[in-house]
């Protein structure tokens, strides 16, 4: 293998583990916000009770999502120097506005979100917790901006000419806003609050199928339902616009998505099918007209298919992209689903009647992360042979003085240590999850510590 | 070239990477240094204090090494990628081993179990001493150059990264972080794990002053380049004596009892001695060893003068952000170490 396959499979590797744990970080900080936000408001001790509970999965999910996530930051560097070279007077603004914009926001309050329970006030808490969920939207600003101009550039100029040519700002702003960036981030926030919610409502359906902890968790639910319902619907338009916006701006890709090669004909939309390069067909389930009628509201105008792009312009991996797009799709519609029937019951007062549903939510934590996937492996690999589209090839984004033995080194010890990680996470996850939260009445220690401040003086300088 | 206060803008990004690195070396410094110590001591209470001492901030410290690799990136690219791509097999180890040091602090304590305590103190320990020799070996190699050829790339093979020169500087590393960190668990500990601390002090300064010594002398005798520039601009005297007094001073504070004061001069020696380096390069951020003309400089591997702008405007909001969330944060967790049922 040579060591374009082998970075690609890295960059990929290191990508998607590292995925997995920022979204939860999101989705979770919004609901630990909202229920210590209700605390404050109701004095509750349960719902304390249960943002001290959270926070503990949150630290898990965040500790695991800094620690994966710094490799991405000198991944650029180490396995794709011409990329570095090439975008680094747009990448960097972005990547440096992360780190001090955002995670620096994140990680400074980390600490008191986590050991300052006893230490400050309730309200300092809040806003602490606040900051720190804060912190992971900002990030996702900025990452979302990064990736998105590496979609749909904006804001530059190219100088210097072959090997010598990189791309040079000329207006900030439209950098950060290009084409796509808006679209995208709504549609990675709110995958963001489905796997958080999703997360939340597994862990309480669990309880509540086990007949622990049921007060909190009837209360937890419905915190996470209420997220569930609205993320859900508002990532039909998010998605709605996101596609738009690929049809305008990387036909392509959307062509690949929906498996559509001939530009003269009118574009069918598949529920699901299998695509054959060869014969460039798609069988499956289709809507007849579909995908012409969201892009342009009627039945006649046709859809520029892959046929209209030269060959080497093309991504390849057409059944897969189209696969990932669909799986996607698919598990967006069921979220919808899920979310409404659960929201339904609840009105009629009969959320948790039902055993089977529990169960369906217990399980339903997998659906929001596979798809998170999916669709990032179909937004990369629609955007190829390009990095940068339409700019810089990804065959020449690579380091050249990085040989395939090293790549292939760095790669058998990135793969170990991730399974290693993940086991740990997956172990030390249900751990927690079967620990529960806290029972009983919660002991403030704060006045304590200062009887002890007071009786040994001296140890407080 | 722009300029603000004089200054233009590529030397005004070098003097704020500079900083950010040097903010990097003096938080997470003492993060790592507490970690080398780590197995020194054999009670699993004065573990979990010396782990918890630095618990709360760890994070928040590691933060400036991100904001660092960002600014790096963004302002200097070409530096980036040529010096990340030539060391990659460091840089992949030194990302591996700051895995492991997260994850050690963070698992250590969520598992009674002896034989997984002992596990992750080693793993925390090991990874603690790898990183600072990395940290120290990349620097080495920074500072003797770089076979740099006129395209800018790296020529050299890749083992070329290890040599006697970046290993001694990785060691003086490792001593400079261990004397840093063993300081700042003086501050957070307290009864016999803090009288232990105080004798091994002592040690750390020995180690220290003997392994920099030694790098010193060799540093005159064998990296001409760099003492050239001492020959140049008598200036580099008057930082040398400030790094020298500085350390001086920690033992004398350390005998008085002062430890924040001698915590401040140790973070002040690792200031001047990177401020030492960075002057001792500038303009030049990587030296070729093929052709002193090949050398990555802040002119020739800049961002363009607009990037350089709209950084220096993040970099003017951000700063004082950073440094008053990060000054709040240590000033809740000041004091002797408290172990509760948050704590690792």
């Amino acid at each position: 293998m040579d060591v374009e396959i082998l970075s690609r499979i890295q960059f990929a590797l290191t990508v998607s583990f590292h995925y997995i744990y920022p979204p939860l970080s999101i989705g979770l900080g919004l609901i630990m916000v909202l229920m210590e936000g209700l605390y404050l408001w109701t004095k509750n001790l349960e719902y304390h009770r249960l943002a001290k509970f959270w926070t503990k999965i949150f630290a898990l999910t965040f500790g695991i999502g800094v620690a994966t996530g710094i490799i991405m930051e000198f991944e650029f560097g180490t396995n794709w120097a011409t990329y570095s070279k090439y975008v680094g007077d747009i990448f960097g603004s972005a990547l440096a506005a992360e780190g001090i914009f955002a995670f620096a926001l994140e990680s400074g309050f980390l600490g008191i979100l986590l050991f300052g329970w006893n230490r400050v006030k309730p309200v300092v808490h809040f806003i602490a917790t606040l900051g720190v969920w804060l912190g992971s939207m900002f990030s996702a600003v900025w990452i979302v901006v990064a990736n998105s101009w590496q979609q749909t550039p904006a804001g530059y100029h190219i100088v210097g000419e072959g090997m010598e040519a990189r791309a040079e700002i000329t207006d900030f702003w439209a950098m950060v806003f290009n084409p796509s960036s808006v679209d995208r981030l709504s549609h990675v926030w709110i995958g963001a609050f489905l796997a958080g919610a999703f997360l939340v409502l597994s862990v309480h359906a669990y309880y509540l199928l086990k007949g622990r902890h049921i007060e909190v968790s009837k209360k937890a639910f419905k915190i996470a339902l209420s997220v569930a319902l609205v993320a859900s619907l508002a990532q039909l338009f998010t998605g709605h616009h996101s596609a738009d916006g690929v049809a305008e701006n990387q036909p392509a890709k959307l062509a690949a998505m929906e498996g559509h090669f001939d530009s003269l004909s009118v574009a069918d939309m598949y529920i699901m099918g299998w695509v054959d390069k060869e014969s460039q067909e798609v069988t499956g389930i289709k809507v007849p007209k579909g995908l012409t009628f969201l892009l342009h509201q009627d039945f006649e105008t046709p859809v520029k298919g892959l046929n209209a792009f030269p060959v080497d312009e093309r991504p390849t991996a057409i059944n897969a992209i189209f696969q990932f797009y669909h799986i996607m799709v698919a598990i967006g519609m069921m979220l919808i689903a899920l979310s409404l029937y659960g929201a339904f019951l609840w009105w009629r007062g009969k959320l948790f009647d039902k055993r089977w549903l529990l169960m369906v939510f217990a399980f339903s934590v997998i659906l929001p992360q596979i798809a998170n996937q999916v669709g990032w492996f179909a937004a990369e690999m629609g955007r190829q042979p390009w990095v940068v589209y339409g700019l810089l090839r990804t065959s020449d984004a690579l380091s050249k003085a990085v040989t395939a033995d090293q790549v292939l080194f760095s790669l058998i010890l990135f793969t170990v240590v991730y399974a290693f990680l993940f086991t740990l996470f997956i172990y030390l996850l249900n751990k927690k999850i079967k620990h529960g939260p806290e029972e009983g009445e919660l002991i403030d220690q704060r006045p304590r510590q200062k009887e002890i401040a007071n009786a040994f003086p001296t140890l407080n300088p | 070239m722009q300029t603000f206060l004089g200054i233009d803008y590529a030397t005004l990004w070098f003097l704020v990477l500079g900083g950010v690195f040097t903010g990097y070396a003096i938080l997470d410094g003492f993060d790592l240094g507490a970690g080398v110590w780590h197995l020194f001591f054999r009670k699993e209470k004065s573990r979990r204090i010396a782990l918890n001492a630095v618990g709360p901030v760890w994070d928040g410290n590691e933060v400036w090494l991100v904001i660092g690799g960002g600014a790096l990136f963004a302002g200097f690219p070409v530096v980036y990628a040529t010096v990340l791509s030539a060391m990659y097999i460091p840089f992949i180890l030194f990302l591996i081993f700051l895995i492991f040091r997260a994850i050690s602090i963070e698992f250590r304590s969520k598992e009674p179990m002896k034989w997984w305590r002992q596990g992750w103190d080693i793993s925390y320990s090991v990874s603690s001493i790898v990183l600072a020799l990395l940290l120290g070996v990349v620097l080495g190699n920074i500072l003797q150059g770089m076979n740099i050829g006129a395209d800018k790339e790296f020529q050299g093979s890749w083992l070329e990264f290890i040599n006697p020169y970046a290993i001694m500087v990785g060691v003086c590393t490792l001593a400079l972080f261990m004397m840093h960190g063993a300081i700042y668990l003086i501050m957070k500990t307290e009864g016999r794990q803090f009288v232990k601390m105080t004798v091994y002090i002592k040690q750390a300064i020995a180690f220290f002053v003997v392994s920099f010594s030694i790098t010193t002398v060799y540093t005159l005798i064998y990296i001409p380049h760099l003492s050239d520039r001492f020959k140049e601009q008598p200036i580099f005297f008057l930082i040398a004596l400030i790094a020298f007094l500085a350390i001086a001073n920690i033992p004398r504070l350390i005998k008085k009892g002062k430890y924040r004061l001698s915590f401040i001069f140790s973070s002040l020696t690792i200031a001047s001695l990177l401020s030492i380096v960075a002057f001792e390069l500038y303009p030049a951020i990587v030296l070729s060893t093929q052709n002193p003309d090949y050398s990555l400089t802040v002119y020739n591997a800049s961002a363009s003068e607009k990037s350089l702008g709209i950084l220096l405007t993040i970099a003017a909001i951000g700063v004082p952000l950073v440094l008053s969330y990060t000054a709040f944060v240590f000033w809740t967790f000041r004091g002797k170490v408290k172990i509760d049922e948050t704590s690792y």
